[in-house]
């Protein structure tokens, strides 16, 4: 069965989908309408039948699934036998998958072994054409993703490689409100699995709650290189408390260890949006500002009155921070 | 036996750290003066492979893919340990995606032979793919742990290891050989040590202004069989099919590059006055920005 559909793997942890996965349905959905073509996945673990419809109410027509205990837990020799079984049975033309930890394990391995195009981290993907000398090639997926520390974007395109891969950044495709009325065709997929396909042994799993969700934070409060005492973090923590906002940095804040890399926003870190980013003491390097500059609404507080960050900035503020957040502390206090 | 094992290493433009006189006058970067260096990650797996060469012994052997000048990234594996190092240059590969760089490398690793356990850094930082570990396993059909914070156990047969994973960790164990990517949080790797430095700072290679500096042939050299020279291959010394190798074996292709440039926006220039800040949050109130 030949059916250039655009396949997205679905990356599950714990039995529970990822969102990313839902993200990229939703994506390849758009293309796929552009296209003229279907959306299908692969589902790989184990009793996960249940969850699956929730992937048709996202826009997905087929779901390949792969039902075995042994694949509860991701590992990469038989996630990557599956997936690339299954690709070389349906011959989808574009494979997608989320660029978490394990979608970027997989994912290379697969098209390493498939010798097919693959494009790390993307940020957005399009259809379109792509020429090279008298050579054209028409409705092709064009891969966009940040690269250089940031600070240039590329578009890549696979034009013979049948199928183009890509993973995905995380929180860069919208979801969309998931309608319940549609279901999605699932396909039980039987694969033969011997004790030589599991080389390695999960030992122990842990996972932490999320402390931080800066995806979908409404406020951003985030510390740049100007805020270097602890005096001044402690202030910078104070607002984004006082505020109910999320707390996120620039990168050398977190190259310096002076902040979690989970909080790091930019091109490197997370791209967030929120309603409103207010910047203490961000000088706003190229890929920072590319990973903010779509907030509603961006406050920038900083000492150099010719910093970058004030040309993005919606309210430009040239001040000491340590002078400056707690007049806004202030004021909120009072408006409230 | 003390295991073998090869570590992988990239010589990188400093991309973290783009000063002002990297920045062209229209704010692009200029990548040509920014300094090359060893990608940091790669570093991190050596000191991982040195640490087991301490405690549980090995001999390492560190490649590199890339131009002539790349030599001086394999210096400094042998400064800081390693015991042997392999410089793969050939214009043939220039422009090689990431599948084309892990077909090199595999034709790379064959040539050295049997070993034990590859160990490279997660990605390098000008391009932060993390593919070419990956599929460097998958075309020697060895089984990869990528996202490596630590490893916990080595034996002739197996490693143990715990990976960073999404919202927590794993730990895991697989059979030898395998291949690991190593993380920055795994360690801080060592400095160059002197005495290494004085021993290979004029190791003779092709590509080095190196000269015969026989009186450094020291003692130690002689008892401990130290490298002697960086080992240069090509493509055919590799045996590597040329229709893989390069813009040809290369499926991505770079449709265009665009520099990030950002449309400045009217900011509204607020004093640092209380009445105006003042005023600021409460227009924002005002508007549910904030509430």
């Amino acid at each position: 069965m030949n059916n250039h559909s655009i396949l997205v793997f679905i990356e599950q942890n714990d039995s529970i989908l990822a969102d990313v996965s839902l993200e990229l349905i939703c994506k390849a959905r758009a293309l796929a309408d552009q296209l003229k073509t279907n959306v299908s996945a692969i589902a790989i673990g184990h009793d996960l039948k249940s969850q699956l419809n929730a992937l048709g109410h996202y826009g997905c027509d087929q779901v390949y699934y792969v039902s075995d205990k042994r694949l509860k837990h991701y590992t990469t020799f038989p996630y990557a036998k599956i997936v690339t079984t299954l690709i070389k049975k349906y011959t989808p033309q574009i494979v997608l998958f989320g660029a978490t930890v394990n979608g970027r394990d997989l994912a290379p391995r697969v098209a390493s072994e498939l010798q097919c195009g693959l494009t790390a981290d993307c940020t957005d993907l399009q259809i379109g054409d792509y020429q090279l000398k008298d050579q054209h090639w028409e409705n092709i997926l064009l891969q966009i993703r940040p690269a250089f520390g940031g600070n240039i974007i590329a578009t890549i395109v696979s034009p013979e490689s049948s199928p183009s891969m890509a993973t995905v950044r995380e929180g860069v495709m919208k979801m969309i409100v998931p309608n319940t009325q549609k279901t999605a065709q699932i396909i039980e997929e039987t694969m033969e699995l011997t004790a030589h396909d599991f080389p390695a042994e999960i030992i122990e799993v842990v996972r932490e709650a999320k402390t931080i969700n800066l995806k979908a934070a409404k406020i951003i409060v985030a510390a740049g290189m100007g805020v270097t005492t602890q005096e001044s973090l402690m202030l910078i923590k104070e607002l984004a408390k006082t505020l109910n906002a999320e707390l996120g940095c620039s990168r050398p804040v977190a190259d310096a260890g002076l902040l979690n890399k989970e909080h790091q926003v930019g091109q490197t870190g997370t791209t967030v949006r929120p309603n409103l980013y207010i910047a203490c003491g961000i000088s706003g390097q190229l890929q920072h500002l590319a990973g903010m500059n779509e907030s509603k609404r961006i406050i920038a507080i900083n000492t150099d009155a010719n910093a970058p960050i004030f040309k993005v900035a919606h309210y430009g503020i040239v001040g000491d921070i340590n002078d400056v957040i707690p007049k806004m502390i202030k004021a909120y206090k009072f408006n409230k | 036996m003390p295991l073998k094992i090869i570590t992988l290493a990239k010589q990188v433009p400093d991309t973290a750290n783009i000063t002002g006189d990297a920045m062209k006058p229209d704010g692009t970067v200029n990548r040509a003066a920014l300094p090359a260096i060893t990608n940091p990650e790669d570093l991190n797996a050596l000191e991982e492979a040195l640490k087991i060469k301490e405690t549980f012994g090995a001999t390492i052997t560190t490649i590199t893919l890339g131009p002539p000048g790349a030599v001086k990234t394999l210096k400094e594996a042998l400064y800081r340990g390693a015991n042997d190092a392999i410089l793969i240059t050939d214009p043939k590969f220039a422009a090689s995606d990431t599948l084309a760089t892990s077909y090199a490398l595999k034709c790379a690793v064959e040539k050295i032979g049997k070993f034990d356990l590859i160990l490279c850094g997660r990605q390098a930082i000008d391009g932060d793919t993390a593919q070419v570990g990956p599929q460097l396993a998958q075309k020697l059909n060895i089984n990869q742990l990528s996202n490596i914070i630590e490893i916990i156990q080595v034996s002739a047969k197996n490693i143990t290891v715990k990976r960073m994973i999404d919202g927590g960790t794993e730990v895991v164990k697989t059979a030898l050989p395998a291949l690991l990517t190593i993380i920055t949080e795994a360690n801080e790797p060592r400095s160059p040590s002197i005495k290494r430095v004085m021993l290979y700072k004029n190791i003779a290679c092709k590509n080095s202004d190196a000269y015969d500096e026989t009186y450094l042939d020291s003692a130690e050299k002689a008892e401990k069989k130290v490298c002697t020279h960086i080992k240069q291959w090509n493509a055919d010394d590799i045996k590597a099919e040329l229709k893989r190798c390069g813009l040809s074996g290369s499926p991505t292709k770079v449709k265009k590059i665009e520099n990030v440039v950002l449309t400045a926006r009217n900011t509204r220039a607020i004093s640092n006055a209380e009445n105006e800040i003042g005023a600021l949050i409460h227009e924002l109130v005002s508007e549910h920005i904030i509430g």
